[in-house]
């Protein structure tokens, strides 16, 4: 057999066995990124091949967790692709403000910079009030960080100027307070939003949602897996609700394809047919 | 332009080198539109290889570079899309602020992982991947640029068994990619662009 078939073999025994271990299941993660991930966690464990972690994430669960921590995306920035935020206030609140409570999922929502990027808007469009936001992830460690809304100020000032371009109407300053290097939001954010434990894997529909964000987690899927979540999100979503991706994701060949129109095709915000 | 007659002693280890090729893969960064508007209009439209490029370019550059070499190519120039087939006769751009990798089904993946050699696209990242595709198959140029990124990748396409290129500095608008890449994965050949350009239209 061609060493580099036995290289697969390597990896689907390691993600078999965290699956019957952990009950996660990675067999469905777009394989070349997955494939970076592990090679990552070789390096930091100073192991030479997939199998030698086998039996060490087997036997100790603080090896599954740093694990868990390299699969999960994590590269996150507020107000990522200004215009798709622009275009959110512009096609989507308008909808929202029809009704007097509506419900926002926001799913893979990682270290959570964009969830407070869309409760700010919410709040400066008079919005927040009547939004709940469910933003949810299946990384725990992820989860806490977004929980408790604190960031690293080094990067504000290119937030700053991403809150203007995507249409901030205050100073993105007026919504957190800084203490030496660091920034926390202010709770007033954080009334409206629940960080829940949610894997678009295995768990399924818990609300019937006006909206749905999901940016930049399809792309780490196979086709399998991405119709999957899609239906999922199809399932969550009320008559008329929105579906919004990351700029180079699409539902075009998707089994959602004729069920969704586009409304705004370079933004990916797709919104339900009846 | 230099003179391409008589071909320099370099360019005569190329001969055989490049058989049953099936994919290329370009790493380019600062002075590689140029380079490239150099390199691509003169491949024939039933060129019978498939194209991979990263360009490092800002995060907000859009898809202008695919559609302005579109226009001036024979062969098809476009942004890379996830999931995409690739085919032969068609370069693939990585989009801006995406890293580009090659499933081992032949199918294109983005990822929105962290910077790899502060960049996102990432030569590295493409090239890694196209070689566990590929394998011996595959051709990896490393252009003009101002880093190393592509480096390691080249490397990493040589140790597979695959065709590696890299620009001699001296005719690079920027030198150090190709130094790096020369340091670090010591190509089958160092040639100007105009001896890439012919190398490229004899596979």
């Amino acid at each position: 057999m061609d060493p580099k078939q036995i290289a697969e073999i390597e990896v689907d025994v390691l993600l078999e066995s965290i699956r019957l271990r952990y009950d996660y299941d990675f067999r469905h993660y777009a394989r070349a990124s997955l494939k970076r991930r592990v090679q990552n966690m070789l390096v930091k464990e100073n192991l030479q091949m997939p199998y030698q972690l086998i039996p060490r994430i087997l036997y100790d669960q603080s090896i599954f967790d740093r694990f868990l921590s390299e699969m999960s995306v994590t590269v996150t920035e507020m107000f990522r692709d200004p215009s798709f935020f622009e275009a959110l206030q512009e096609t989507v609140f308008p909808a929202l403000k029809t009704y007097p409570f509506f419900k926002i999922w926001h799913a893979g929502c990682a270290t959570g910079e964009e969830v407070y990027s869309l409760a700010i808007l919410l709040k400066e469009a008079g919005l927040l009030d009547r939004a709940r936001i469910y933003a949810t992830d299946y990384n725990n460690h992820s989860l806490k960080i977004a929980k408790q809304g604190i960031y690293r100020s080094e990067n504000f000032e290119d937030n700053t100027k991403a809150y203007q371009r995507a249409g901030g109407k205050n100073q993105l300053s007026d919504y957190y307070t800084q203490q030496y290097d660091a920034i926390k939001f202010k709770d007033s954010l954080k009334d409206n939003i629940t960080f829940a434990y949610h894997n678009l894997v295995k768990d399924g529909v818990f609300g019937e949602m006006h909206l749905v964000v999901c940016r930049n987690v399809l792309i780490y899927f196979d086709k399998d897996l991405q119709n999957h979540a899609l239906t999922l999100f199809d399932n969550s979503l009320a008559r008329r609700g929105f579906l919004c991706l990351g700029s180079k994701e699409t539902i075009d060949y998707s089994v959602l394809k004729n069920s969704f129109e586009s409304q705004s095709r370079s933004n990916k915000i797709f919104r339900k047919n009846n | 332009m230099k003179d391409l007659n008589p071909v320099s002693e370099r360019f005569k280890g190329a001969e055989g080198l490049t058989k049953n090729i099936a994919a290329i893969v370009i790493g380019v960064s600062q002075g590689g539109m140029k380079a490239l508007e150099f390199l691509l209009p003169a491949l024939p439209n039933d060129f019978a290889q498939a194209i991979v490029i990263v360009q490092h370019r800002s995060a907000d550059s859009g898809d202008f570079l695919s559609e302005h070499l579109n226009l001036t190519c024979n062969i098809r120039v476009k942004e890379a899309e996830e999931k995409e087939a690739i085919v032969a006769g068609t370069a693939y751009v990585a989009p801006a602020d995406y890293h580009l990798l090659v499933e081992t089904d032949g199918t294109l993946a983005l990822n929105f992982d962290e910077r790899i050699n502060y960049t996102r696209p990432s030569i590295d990242v493409l090239f890694e991947s196209a070689a566990d595709c590929y394998g011996e198959r595959l051709l990896g140029i490393v252009l003009t640029g101002n880093n190393s990124d592509g480096a390691l990748g080249l490397k990493v396409i040589g140790d597979a068994g695959g065709i590696t290129l890299v620009q001699e500095p001296t005719d690079a608008e920027v030198a150090s990619m190709p130094e790096a890449a020369i340091a670090t994965a010591q190509p089958n050949l160092v040639l100007d662009l105009a001896h890439l350009r012919q190398l490229l239209l004899s596979l």
